[in-house]
């Protein structure tokens, strides 16, 4: 795999006084920095546990787990406020959790039990939640952008200030309806916020092989959509640009386009053996720039808090974690009844 | 207490693999992501990795061994403070085997309750009926036209969420002029003049649509809504049970469907039997002014995704619409265009032309006919084809699109299974033929259904040859 030639999270030590948008970081206090950790610690652990649930059967089909790439999802919430929606693809189960949503829930819809999300009809990749204004948990590549698009419409349709953030992974960002919606939401001036998670591959193709424009920030030029590169293993980065990136779309700017620089650990799904990768690359990653380590190192080094707190609090999202595996383990099926049910209203 | 570590699943077949490789010995200290061991199945080499932090206190499957069951024992992982003699003791309840044989959904296919019957389709004829006209309503000339027009500016007027989107639905009025007047009443706000980018603006709907929002999506003809139907299907069709109720979309696609004349193979194609096809659609196909109107009032206040197909040859046709402040007809119900007692003609949309002209000459040779009007294809009204087979024994459908899999079809499957002894004659099916729509006059007329068939068919089914 060759080097990225745009910049890489290894060579962005920016100063914290640039712009959130180019390199800047945010300069989190103690609770800010505790409560990413928590976050990001909790997808950590529900992803591996779903990663071993899945490996005992009780998950089947798809299941794509967002280990690496947590400080992207959990930077940008932080940014959001009350109505703010946020819609993604299929590696979705982070995004959920950061939204807010219940780990019991979507334990049991990724097991197919009755009182997941979706009753057990959806599954991993087909969730949603109203009350957390999470849209989904999209299975077609690329279709979370122009719906996105749409609840931005929406936004801007009732005069709202209220901002959409669409995810969507490198792979997607080549598919021709991401332009389409593009070029409406320049055109229109929708608040909505593109998130391109580049975590290199698409399934088994790397950037390189599958994208003639690799820097995927600038994939809005053509419309006049601003774009910008963020080290996504960096929560304070993220939480810089997204900072930004709220203020600009809330103001009635229209769109813009965040590319998360960013690593997903795993594989594509949990039957990809990833040998498109080195596993010296993957190590690299883990080692220098996971985020997670990151905010540990720096709650231990300003003493936000001891390595036995950080324990405690590993402690507490552990038992959240076993406890939604236990649920969704021993959650029922679904009555067979709803096979016949939410189709029509 | 100590964690059993249990052979993976690397897919949902998988039931067995080799544990090819040990990357960690007993002793070692892992950390959750460590990659403790190599797995090989008949696909792939995958990586094992460590899910909780801990020691390796044993492993119970040496290297290489092969064909070790999913959910088999593979090593033991102490816990801090954990020592050997720990390992006798419980395991945890999610890493416990035997109920994970237990309940694995992997395991249940053969345990599984059986399929339950789908809700019976109504065997009387129970469906909401058309609202009786009061008498002495003035019925007014109105084009197909203008019906859908008012249809919509009553529904806009009636609710601030209703906006309509799509290709030259402004200013320019309407490829067809079905929006003229639109924007000058409603503003650019609610009439939406787009790109022309179908697969982009319908996502943009639906996503407006899950947000709450009414949008009618018009296509300036329902062969460029084959660039949007993944939208169609997988998210404005299907989010609704995904989401296990918590959101739908209610969205109106509408635009003309089916031939016009003289535009060839990719501008003539009918999609009444497409979409029907899939379950969270409901797909109206009106014919006459009064239908149109009512029933696109009613697609859009219905919380569901519609599809509402129209057709270019219907718009300037003239029909009498009553003259009501509110006038909504129910999704779902055929109407009897005539009674008769002979022979059953069910048609829908374009197909009611040829239809209502053969009826006519059928008359005229003495053959009294009953033409139904199907207006909505899915649901489907199929009780009152029922009742009119019943009656008449006999059955011919009429509809434009291509033969195979085509809504005739769906009618004489459900026909022959729901009241075959009734049937004194075959059913026929009488369809577009089965060929790309030609540009030439003579080819674009022998393609489509003709007067001239469906006489001859209703003579056959009455045995009159």
């Amino acid at each position: 795999m060759a080097p990225r030639k745009t910049a890489t999270a290894a060579s962005r030590k920016k100063p914290a006084e640039k712009s959130g948008l180019n390199g800047g970081i945010s300069d989190f206090d103690k609770s800010t920095e505790l409560e990413a950790y928590r976050e990001m610690l909790l997808i950590r652990r529900f992803e591996e546990k779903a990663g071993q649930l899945y490996g005992m059967g009780f998950i089947g089909g798809f299941c794509h787990l967002y280990i690496g790439q947590e400080a992207v999802v959990v930077g940008m919430q932080m940014a959001l406020k009350d109505g703010d929606q946020v819609i993604t693809g299929y590696r979705d189960h982070g995004h959920m959790l950061a939204c807010g949503m219940e780990a019991r829930g979507v334990m049991a819809e990724l097991t197919g039990r009755r009182d997941g999300y979706s009753h057990g009809k959806g599954g991993s990749m087909h969730m949603f939640s109203k009350e957390k204004n999470f849209y989904g948990g999209h299975g077609i590549v690329g279709a979370q952008v122009s719906l996105g698009t749409g609840l931005a419409f929406a936004n801007r349709y009732r005069g709202n200030d209220n901002v959409a953030v669409a995810y969507f992974g490198d792979g997607a960002a080549n598919q021709g309806q991401v332009y389409e919606s593009f070029n409406m939401a320049a055109l229109w001036k929708l608040p909505v916020i593109y998130i391109i998670e580049n975590n290199r591959y698409a399934m088994g193709t790397s950037t390189a092989r599958a994208s003639a424009q690799s820097n995927f920030s600038l994939r809005g030029n053509s419309f006049g959509i601003p774009g910008y590169q963020v080290d996504g293993m960096d929560v304070r980065a993220v939480h810089a640009a997204a900072v930004e990136a709220v203020a600009h779309c809330r103001s009635g700017k229209g769109p813009i386009i965040l590319e998360m620089l960013t690593y997903r650990y795993r594989g594509h799904s949990m039957s990809d053996p990833a040998k498109y990768r080195t596993k010296d690359e993957v190590q690299k990653m883990r080692s220098e720039h996971d985020p997670i380590e990151q905010v540990k190192a720096r709650i231990l080094e300003l003493k936000h808090a001891s390595e036995d707190d950080l324990k405690a609090i590993d402690k507490k999202v552990r038992d959240v974690v076993a406890d939604s595996a236990d649920f969704a383990q021993n959650n029922p099926e679904p009555d067979v009844s709803e096979l016949y049910t939410d189709i029509l209203l | 207490m100590p964690i059993d570590i249990l052979m993976p699943a690397l897919s949902p077949t998988m039931e067995e693999g080799t544990l090819s490789k040990w990357l960690k010995n007993e002793g070692d200290k892992v950390t959750a992501g460590d990659v403790i061991a190599e797995i090989e199945t008949d696909k792939a080499t995958m990586e094992v990795e460590a899910v909780d932090e801990g020691t390796i206190g044993k492993i119970v499957v040496a290297a290489g061994t092969e064909n070790v069951k999913v959910n088999a024992v593979i090593a033991v992982l102490l816990e801090e403070c954990e020592s050997a003699s720990d390992m006798g003791k419980a395991k945890t309840a999610d890493a416990a085997p035997a109920q994970a044989e237990k309940e694995a959904p992997a395991e249940e296919p053969a345990k599984a309750a059986p399929v339950p019957a789908a809700p019976k389709p109504p065997v009387a004829n129970t469906a909401a009926a058309d609202p009786a006209i009061p008498e002495g309503t003035e019925m007014v000339a109105t084009t197909v036209r203008e019906a859908l027009r008012d249809a919509m500016a009553e529904e806009m007027r009636a609710n601030e969420d209703v906006f309509i989107m799509g290709e030259e639905v402004a200013e320019y009025q309407g490829a067809y002029k079905i929006t003229q007047g639109l924007l000058q009443e409603f503003g650019p706000r609610r009439v939406v003049d787009t790109p022309i980018t179908e697969h982009g603006f319908a996502g943009v709907g639906v996503g407006a649509a899950m947000a709450g929002l009414r949008p009618i999506v018009e296509f300036m003809t329902f062969n460029f809504a084959m660039q949007a139907i993944d939208q169609i299907i997988n998210s404005a069709a299907k989010t609704l049970y995904m989401s296990g109720g918590q959101m739908g979309a209610p969205i109106v696609f509408r635009g003309p469907n089916g031939a016009a004349s003289r535009v060839g193979a990719q501008h003539s194609q009918c999609y009444a039997a497409w979409y029907s096809h899939i379950p969270g659609l409901q797909v109206i196909m009106p014919y006459s002014a009064a239908d149109a109107k009512g029933l696109l009032k009613a697609a859009i206040r219905d919380p569901n995704p519609i599809i509402f197909l129209e057709n270019e040859i219907l718009y300037g046709q003239t029909f009498d619409v009553p003259k009501l402040d509110d006038f909504v007809l129910p999704i779902g119900k055929a109407r009897i265009h005539k009674k008769g007692t002979d022979v059953t003609i069910v048609s829908f949309g374009i197909g009611m032309n040829y239809s209502v002209k053969a009826v006519e000459e059928l008359t005229g040779m003495g053959i009294d006919v009953e033409l139904i009007d199907l207006r909505t294809i899915r649901p489907m009204d199929l009780p009152a084809i029922i009742e009119s087979v019943k009656k008449t024994g006999r059955l011919v459908t009429v509809e434009e699109g291509y033969p195979q899999s085509s809504v005739g079809t769906e009618i004489a499957t459900r026909v022959q299974q729901q009241a075959f002894d009734y049937l004194d004659a075959p059913i026929i099916t009488i369809a577009g033929k089965d060929v790309p729509m030609p540009y030439a006059a003579n080819l674009e007329k022998l393609a489509l259904p003709s007067v001239a068939e469906i006489v001859e068919a209703v003579k056959a089914v009455t045995y009159r040859l």
